[in-house]
């Protein structure tokens, strides 16, 4: 091979290859390693302005959420409050709520009562301290409200950016969409790290120390219900709600995904979801399935009920109904 | 061992030893690299934020290069088939530049998911036993697995072929040949695993589609050839090694055919997508026409439709005998494969969202300084990797040195 006949080869001494090393060779390489290495320093120079203690050894040792010890995840906790006071001010209460025994959730919303006004998707927000610029600055919330044509369920046409004040108008319908927390989620089967999954009580959660936040779960939900931290939640003192989770509501860092819980720090304490209880019409139900006496059993055996985007296969535990 | 470390310094000596020429690139792509560096710093410090990309729009010009780059990486096997499967004595006198650059383009595909990702400093979750590897569940996994897979093949292979050539010894078949013949399967994994990435997402119907691994290879086979076909006239002209026209003339027939079968597999996209529309063909609306007034991707590809049908009519043409117009087509087929695959294939299946939103995506400019960084990165593994293995290759890099008198070299590479 490789010989070509216009172009013999000379095989050549190792010393021609390597011309001896002298005293100019040896400064004309010095010079450039000690350039290379000054280029690489001033090009890493933004990192100087990482904030002290924005990653601390304990963070990069930590293990996944379900390999902690509970004396483990009381330490974590702990740290997180008294970091949430140093930045920000405020101390929060953060806690690890399990799932209930013979509970399992499931959200009902009546298309036939919303209005639109989006005081869910507001209420939100303020529950589970999502980062935003203005007050009216909605676009981390866990709730898109869609204004939809009546006459049909085209969510290709459909707004997210009407008007709240002017509702509700009288050619259209209101849909507001949050996570499914699908029996068969799209989002946990993807994550390559298992930072999200469900729990027991059907609540798909993420850990947001854990999260490597490739967001390829966000590429896989059908549902859009997925957000991303861009940069560090920016989050007024007075806006931050101090009673947090650990898998929910707690101040994520930046980097990592996040989603709605159904508010599991409410609702594995026996009480209803923040977008339930602001909603001024009564549209949503929520409860456990598993309950028979509970109004959500009665709305999924008795409504006329709509699973949205039935045909992925994601058997959502969010179901839309009508009144008749 | 010992004449192993030698092997290893004089690979680092030689490194050093070049003409002004030589200088100067490394030196341009060195600051290029620092350059990326310097905005990825920024990124690291104010989060991806840094980027055009959205919670709508979440993947984007690093993704989009990481699935055209694994294609590239994968048409390596361009080279290999020929060679040891149709035993083409031509092709042997390059198939170690493919393998290398298979290797540096792996190298970049690996960066371009790091740069992506929102949480760097816990790139170990994906490592056992530091880390949860969601196996088998997530396509990314297997990703990870392929790619690094693909990446130790051929560094194996290359690294083993060099290192007999350097000692003048005839390489053991069985150390190799096995590994040549994974190497092909492999290849072929990397591209079609990637494409299951995205065709694994049933809700987004842009993607789920069955066409999209064989239009990903299709394409992959003309861009990756079109780039070796350059890479070996630079490496002909500036170094003192023969290529002959042969293997180019190969590579070109690969690309025709490659190329052909991905404007069909278009035809057919187009036809499903447009002959009776549903809302499922919402994307591709989006990206050739436009939708409610947002127009973002529509000059993008059909820049690339128009280059990839110069490319290939200059292909099957008798022009492309000639290297200029060849050079010609495989630039044009490059660069369109390259928006097909990034701006053509990944932007829009997140538009409109599964909303019915429409956010339109453009890189920022420091995104976009990353993915000049990442790219001189390639350019200058693969430039430095060619640099130490042509003395190598060509006779003048030897364990033992012959006298300057010597007769020729007596082991030849299989």
């Amino acid at each position: 091979m490789n010989n070509d006949p216009g172009q013999p080869q000379v095989p050549r001494t190792l010393e021609e290859v390597f011309r001896p090393q002298n005293r100019r060779t040896f400064l004309k390489g010095a010079a450039a390693t000690v350039a290379g290495m000054a280029g690489l320093v001033a090009a890493l120079k933004p990192l100087l302005a990482l904030e002290r203690g924005e990653i601390t050894l304990d963070d990069l040792l930590q293990r996944h959420y379900r390999q902690l010890t509970p004396g483990d995840l009381q330490r974590i906790m702990a740290a997180l409050e008294t970091k949430c006071q140093q930045e920000r001010g405020v101390r929060p209460t953060i806690r690890d709520l399990k799932p209930m025994d013979g509970v399992e959730f499931g959200y009902a919303l009546n298309l036939t009562r919303c209005i639109g006004c989006r005081r869910c998707a507001h209420a939100c927000l303020k529950e589970n301290n999502q980062s935003r610029e203005r007050p009216d600055d909605i676009e981390m919330s866990y709730i898109r409200v869609l204004e939809l044509n009546k006459g049909a369920i085209n969510l290709e046409t459909s707004n997210v950016y009407y008007d709240a004040a002017q509702v509700p108008q009288p050619d259209k319908y209101y849909m507001p969409v949050q996570c499914h927390q699908c029996r068969q989620s799209p989002c946990t089967k993807v994550c390559p790290v298992q930072a999200t999954w469900q729990e027991q009580d059907g609540i798909v959660v993420v850990d947001y120390n854990w999260c490597i936040g490739c967001r390829y779960c966000m590429a896989a939900c059908p549902y859009d219900a997925r957000r991303f931290n861009y940069k560090k939640p920016a989050l007024q003192k007075e806006q931050i709600n101090p009673n947090q989770d650990y898998l929910s509501n707690r101040i994520r860092p930046k980097g990592v995904v996040e989603k709605c819980t159904f508010c599991l720090q409410r609702t594995r304490d026996g009480r209803y979801p923040a977008c339930l209880e602001v909603c001024p019409t009564g549209a949503r139900v929520f409860g456990n399935l598993l309950d028979p006496e509970s109004e959500i059993h009665y709305v999924l055996k008795n409504k006329r009920v709509y699973v949205l985007k039935e045909e992925v296969g994601t058997l959502p535990r969010f179901y839309y109904f009508f009144d008749t | 061992m010992k004449a192993y470390l030698l092997f290893l310094w004089r690979i680092w000596k030689l490194s050093w030893a070049g003409s002004t020429r030589y200088y100067a690139w490394i030196l341009l792509l060195t600051l290029l690299v620092l350059v990326g560096v310097n905005a990825w710093a920024r990124q690291f410090v104010e989060g991806l934020q840094t980027t055009g990309m959205t919670n709508q729009v979440s993947w984007g010009a690093y993704i989009a290069n990481f699935t055209f780059l694994v294609g590239v990486a994968a048409a390596a096997v361009m080279l290999v088939i020929p060679a040891y499967v149709y035993k083409k004595e031509y092709m042997h006198e390059v198939v170690i530049f493919g393998e290398l650059m298979a290797i540096a383009v792996i190298v970049m595909c690996l960066l371009f998911v790091t740069v992506d990702l929102g949480r760097p400093d816990r790139f170990h979750h994906m490592i056992p036993p530091f880390g949860v590897f969601n196996f088998p569940g997530s396509i990314l996994s297997w990703d990870v697995i392929v790619l690094n897979g693909y990446l130790l093949l051929n560094l194996h292979i290359a690294g083993y072929l060099l290192y007999c050539r350097y000692q003048g010894r005839k390489p053991t078949r069985r150390f190799y040949i096995p590994f040549v013949f994974l190497s092909i399967f492999w290849a072929v994994s990397i591209h079609t695993v990637t494409a299951f990435l995205y065709v694994g997402l049933a809700g987004r119907s842009f993607w789920h589609h069955p066409l999209v691994p064989s239009r990903f290879l299709a394409s992959a086979f003309v861009a990756g050839p079109g780039l070796m076909i350059l890479a070996f006239q630079v490496i002909r002209k500036v170094m003192r090694y023969h290529i002959g026209d042969a293997p180019i003339f190969t590579l070109r027939m690969i690309m025709t055919v490659a190329m052909l079968i991905n404007m069909f597999l278009l035809l057919c996209e187009l036809f499903t997508e447009f002959y009776y529309p549903t809302q499922h063909a919402a994307s591709a609306h989006y990206l050739f026409f436009g939708v409610h007034g947002h127009h973002g991707l529509v000059p993008w590809i059909w820049s690339a439709i128009s280059m990839n049908t110069l490319g290939l009519l200059l292909l099957v043409s008798p022009a492309s005998r000639r290297i200029l117009w060849l050079n010609v087509a495989c630039v044009l087929c490059f660069i369109g494969i390259w928006i097909e695959k990034g701006m053509g294939l990944i932007i829009p299946g997140f538009v409109p969202t599964p909303l019915g939103q429409v956010v339109e995506y453009l890189p920022s400019v420091n995104e976009t300084l990353v993915c000049l960084g990442i790219w001189s990165l390639g350019a200058l593994m693969f430039s430095w990797m060619v640099h130490v293995a042509v003395p190598i290759l060509n006779g003048s890099l030897r364990a033992q040195p012959p006298l300057s008198n010597a007769s020729q070299p007596t082991a030849t590479l299989p």
